[in-house]
């Protein structure tokens, strides 16, 4: 067999071997195809679901289809820190420079005294977590409440406060050890 | 009678240093000046005050009481008058204060009703709601409400009952003391676990450093006539955890996503088989327990002390020597630094050790992880806590979920033998409380959505039910068809009457239309039939 | 309320119990266990071992010193924590004893500098360092790594001293190959002759293994047994390597004994004992279960016998082991035990 010959052959098998592997792909990308998005599906899942619009998005769904297409992933104060790192090792992408607006949890609180019993802040509230009637006292349910403000935003009284949830002994967590090993150099 | 022993994987032998105080009788605590109980004192929901400030209480009166079926009641142990109820220094490692009744002892000391209970013709299900309104713990440590445990699983016979006996943990006596003077007790408040729970058999484990426990537990097994089964099981930490007593009593090996019951198996400890029959005997509410008092102290010893006693007020009757760098509540294996004196000795408190740098010594500088192995060697839960440190470490709690962190009972075999000096369970505590933390929150979210999907739909529903409304309106009005030809001057007539109406409609909107605009922006579903009409 | 806290922060996390055990006294163990075997190597071998192991470990503590700097660790902890000083005695151990100066000296940096600290020292290096010096030095000068000092012609210890400071003229009337060496080449040079003929000649084979290294593999040995009872390391790894290399040494012997030395002979012989004691069984860049104790060292002595014999080096036990350093995080995944009350029944 001459050169010529074993070059033909060799490009003849290339050939047949891309071709044969590109219908092979080819007929398990139409076979095996994923409906949907699953990726906005588990940015979705890897938010905190106080559907709460602070990042500027209409709901968590909204911004998880908007990460997905690029927007960054540190516009979640209630995820927090640690929400915007589990996007970003879902998304092996960096956590922007300028950080996270960290919140600590809070809840939002009613003065009892200048609640004018309007229902707007009853409408406002994505969670029901606000209970009252027109022309009623309305007061928050704290464990329903996500934190979100938007009551607070809305309250024509500007009766609504946030307020931190304090430390208590259920909602207490160890921390990790500080064992600055210089110490004993 | 020998019966076939298991053995446990891992474990330790650390020095018990039990003699100095199993010497002496368990003493009688004096009563204090005060007297502090905080109402969550179980696994489970807080108990809910029922007494006022100011009220007088009798000893042994319920003043919280139990709030759902995993909780307990806590009751006033001497009597006197209810100073405050507010939130006080909580015998917990955070040092956060906890909702307490303090109650000032009027010195009487005047029992309440004591009425036995009947246990025999009572439902087993008024029994268990009884011992709960007794406030009956578990004393092992773990405050478990007893009475939850006292049911067996549906689909498994109960096999056996196990009576833990064992106290493995360095410096702690107090069970071993309760076995020598009040086994008979005891042994019939196991009876009524056995009652309750019909198990093949009931066995009762104890650690061989204790033979003369041993010895009483045999003989009050021998006149009360039970066939119980006293078994003396090696020394070795941590036997006494509830899990390794099983393993090594039955063989079996329970895993943390099952209760023991669904394996035939249930653990009580001594003392809670103690203040059990007290409390079906003689009408007493779980209101004093005994505490182990050890360390650098003058005179160590087992004390029966009131449940809300101050630690300071504890501790003076061993007299600490002047060199005390601390106290810890539980043994030194697993315990914790009491966060301050003036918190109180609580159900789970069943030893105070008086540290000091002699018996303690300062921890050396933690190194680098060299994955050794000896801590997975002494694992008595078979995990490998180097790997574990190590995600706990870098916060990877997913990874911690996969290699079982959940199965960790913080026994802290494996910090006790790392060569490096790794606070390993402290690792372990973390990883585990920030996963706590999380699935909490994952339920939150979970609920939060279901919410906001519920308020969507609810909001789409009265949308579509108002345009529905407001179309029948419309639809009245405008007539129904043009079937029937005859009908058609009728409708004919309609419609300029109609017209009419429309006309001076308008002259009448256009007066109040200010009115009409907020109403629209209110609800603007509204505005497309409002203009059709 | 404040007032009566008495956190002193000192008893950061139970148990405030500890057994007396520490990286220290562990590492210092391993070097007592290593010194039987040095003693004999400096009175049959060559006393300049001695020379070499001082040459190592000040080279390696200055450079685990200079290193720490760097990195901005304590020193204190670290540097007398011992694990410096068993990679350089090692190191020593396994570097012909009349290897100039400066050989020593860059296979110490090498295990500290680049095997240790740039992976993340104490704790994090994935491959042995002592290894990873030795099989980068005899890479690079494969012939000052195969001098070694004769054991029949009985060099003086001055003229080793002087090979070492490389101020040696008759460098090659000291040395000879190792026993393997010499094998590999004489059963090259006359196909024909049985092993069994050739391992007679006492002088270079002495009874097993080669003479006077016999004895070194003797002494490594009993320094190992001492570290099993200390409980410093666990018998699973060494007895994996030594069945390894004994089961496929004695497979190849039965098969054709006429090719093939006996297992007593590759037990016996270069690096195979102190491999088995001080090398498969370090902890960092090993395997952590007793399963995959086993498996790690049953597969590096398989690699270490094949590359010994059928191989172009004179033994095989470092390049085997880091071979199995790279798969040990695999094994370990494997061979996870199952936990308390998972176990399938």
């Amino acid at each position: 067999m001459n050169i010529i010959d074993s070059v033909l052959v060799a490009v003849a098998v290339m050939t047949l071997g891309a071709a044969f592997i590109g219908a092979v792909l080819g007929w398990a990308s139409a076979r095996f195809r994923v409906e949907g998005n699953p990726l906005v599906d588990k940015i979705e899942s890897a938010l905190p679901q106080t559907q709460c619009g602070q990042c500027g998005f209409p709901g968590c769904r909204a911004y998880a289809e908007a990460i997905s297409s690029g927007a960054p992933i540190n516009l979640c104060p209630p995820g927090g820190e640690a929400g915007a790192r589990k996007l970003a090792d879902l998304l092996g992408r960096e956590i922007p420079v300028s950080g996270v607006v960290e919140k600590p949890p809070q809840v939002a609180e009613i003065d009892e005294a200048s609640c004018i019993g309007c229902t707007l802040c009853i409408q406002a509230c994505p969670v029901d977590a606000i209970v009252g009637a027109a022309k009623q006292l309305h007061t928050v349910v704290g464990s329903i409440c996500t934190g979100c403000e938007r009551c607070a935003a809305s309250c024509p009284a500007e009766c609504i406060r946030m307020r931190t949830i304090p430390e208590t002994i259920d909602n207490w967590k160890w921390k990790p050890p500080v064992f600055e090993i210089r110490r004993f150099a | 009678m020998l019966r076939k022993l298991f053995r446990f994987k891992g474990g330790v032998e650390p020095v018990t240093h039990k003699s100095a105080s199993a010497q002496a009788p368990i003493g009688k605590h004096p009563l204090p000046s005060q007297l502090i109980l905080p109402l969550h004192q179980n696994v489970g929901a807080r108990a809910i005050p029922c007494v006022r400030v100011g009220e007088t209480v009798l000893k042994g009166q319920r003043i919280g009481a139990a709030d759902g079926w995993i909780s307990a009641a806590v009751h006033a142990p001497t009597s006197g008058k209810v100073l405050a109820i507010e939130d006080r220094l909580a015998t917990h490692p955070s040092g956060l204060s906890t909702l307490s009744v303090i109650i000032e002892p009027d010195g009487l000391d005047t029992w309440i009703e004591r009425r036995p209970l009947d246990y025999a013709t009572l439902a087993p299900d008024e029994v268990r709601k009884a011992l709960r309104d007794a406030g009956i713990v578990g004393l092992g440590g773990a405050v478990f409400p007893t009475h939850a445990k006292l049911s067996a699983a549906k689909s498994t016979a109960m096999e056996f009952v196990v009576i833990n006996g064992a106290e493995c943990e360095p410096f702690v006596t107090c069970d071993d003391l309760l076995m020598r003077e009040r086994a008979e007790d005891i042994v019939h408040g196991a009876s009524i676990f056995r009652d309750l729970l019909e198990p093949r058999r009931v066995l009762i484990g104890i650690e061989d450093n204790k033979p003369e426990a041993a010895v009483a537990m045999r003989r009050a097994v021998e006149t009360l006539g039970f066939d119980f089964e006293v078994v003396v099981v090696p020394t070795r930490y941590p036997t006494g955890a509830a899990k390794q007593l099983i393993r090594v009593l039955t063989g079996k090996e329970i895993p943390s996503t099952r209760r023991s019951p669904e394996m035939g198996v249930q653990c009580f400890n001594v003392g809670t088989a103690y203040s059990t029959w007290r409390f079906v005997a003689f009408g007493e509410p779980l209101i004093s327990r005994i505490v182990t008092l050890t360390g650098n102290v003058k005179i160590a010893g087992n004390w029966e002390t009131l449940i809300g006693t101050p630690f300071g007020e504890f501790v003076a009757i061993g007299c600490p020597k002047p060199d005390t760098g601390g106290f810890l509540m539980g043994g030194p294996m697993m315990g914790f630094e009491i966060p301050g004196l003036s918190a109180p000795v609580v159900k789970a408190c069943n030893c105070v050790i008086v540290a000091a740098t002699p018996l303690f010594p300062p921890p050396r500088p933690e190194m680098p992880c060299i994955r050794c192995g000896a801590c997975a060697h002494v694992c008595p839960h078979e995990l490998q806590p180097f790997e574990l440190y190590r995600f706990s470490r870098a916060k990877k709690f997913d990874k911690t979920i996969k290699l079982s962190i959940d199965e960790c009972i913080e026994c802290g075999c494996c910090a006790y033998v790392c060569p490096s000096r790794i606070p390993l369970v402290r690792y372990f505590r973390f990883a585990k409380s920030e996963i706590a933390a999380r699935r909490k929150e994952t339920e939150k979210a979970a609920a939060t959505r279901f919410r906001i999907e519920g308020r969507k739909k609810r909001d789409e529903r009265m949308k579509a039910e108002k345009a529905e409304r407001l179309q029948k309106a419309t639809a009245k009005t405008s007539g129904a068809g043009d079937a029937d030809a005859t009908k058609r001057a009728l409708i004919e007539a309609a419609v300029e009457r109609a017209r009419l109406q429309r006309e001076t409609q308008a002259a009448k909107n256009a007066e109040t239309a200010g009115n009409r605009e907020t109403a629209l922006e209110k609800n603007p579903a509204v505005r497309p039939n409002d203009v059709a009409g | 309320m404040s007032r009566d806290r008495i956190h002193t922060m000192r008893f950061i996390s139970p148990p405030y119990l500890s057994q007396n055990k520490s990286v220290r006294s562990l590492m210092v163990k391993v070097l007592l266990a290593l010194l039987p075997g040095v003693a004999v190597y400096a009175c049959l071998i060559g006393p300049a071992i001695l020379l070499q192991m001082v040459i190592a470990s000040a080279t390696a503590l200055f450079a685990e010193a200079a290193m720490l700097k760097l990195r901005g660790k304590p020193l204190g902890p670290f540097l007398s924590d011992g694990s410096a000083l068993v990679t350089s005695w090692l190191i020593a151990l396994t570097f012909p004893p009349i290897a100039p100066w400066w050989l020593t000296v860059s296979g110490a940096l090498i295990a500290i500098v680049i095997a240790k600290h740039l992976y993340g020292g104490l704790g994090q290096n994935p491959f042995n360092p002592a290894m990873v010096a030795f099989a980068a030095c005899i890479v690079s000068f494969p012939a000052l790594m195969s001098q070694w000092p004769s054991v029949t012609l009985d060099t003086r210890f001055t003229d080793q001293i002087l090979a070492v400071l490389g101020l040696s003229r008759n460098l090659d009337a000291l040395t000879s190959a190792t026993p393997l060496d010499a094998l590999k080449t004489a059963l090259r040079i006359s196909p024909e002759t049985p092993i069994a003929t050739m391992l007679s000649d006492t002088k270079i084979y002495g009874l097993a293994g080669g003479r006077a290294w016999e004895c070194v593999a003797a002494a490594y040995f009993l320094g190992g047994l001492w570290l099993l009872r200390c409980k410093v390391i666990r018998w699973h790894a060494p007895a994996g390597f030594l069945f390894g290399v004994v089961a496929l040494s004695a497979a190849c012997w039965f098969f054709d004994p006429g090719r093939f030395a006996s297992p007593l002979f590759h037990t016996f012989s270069g690096g195979v004992l102190l491999g088995a004691f001080f090398i498969v069984t370090d902890p960092v860049s090993g395997c952590a279960s007793d399963m995959g104790k086993m498996i790690f060292g049953f597969s590096a002595g398989i690699l270490a016998y094949t590359i010994r014999v059928f191989g172009g080096y004179p033994d095989g036990v470092a390049f085997s082991v880091l071979i199995l350093n790279v798969c040990a995080p695999l094994i370990d995944l494997l061979t996870r035990p199952p936990v308390f009350g998972m176990k399938k029944k």
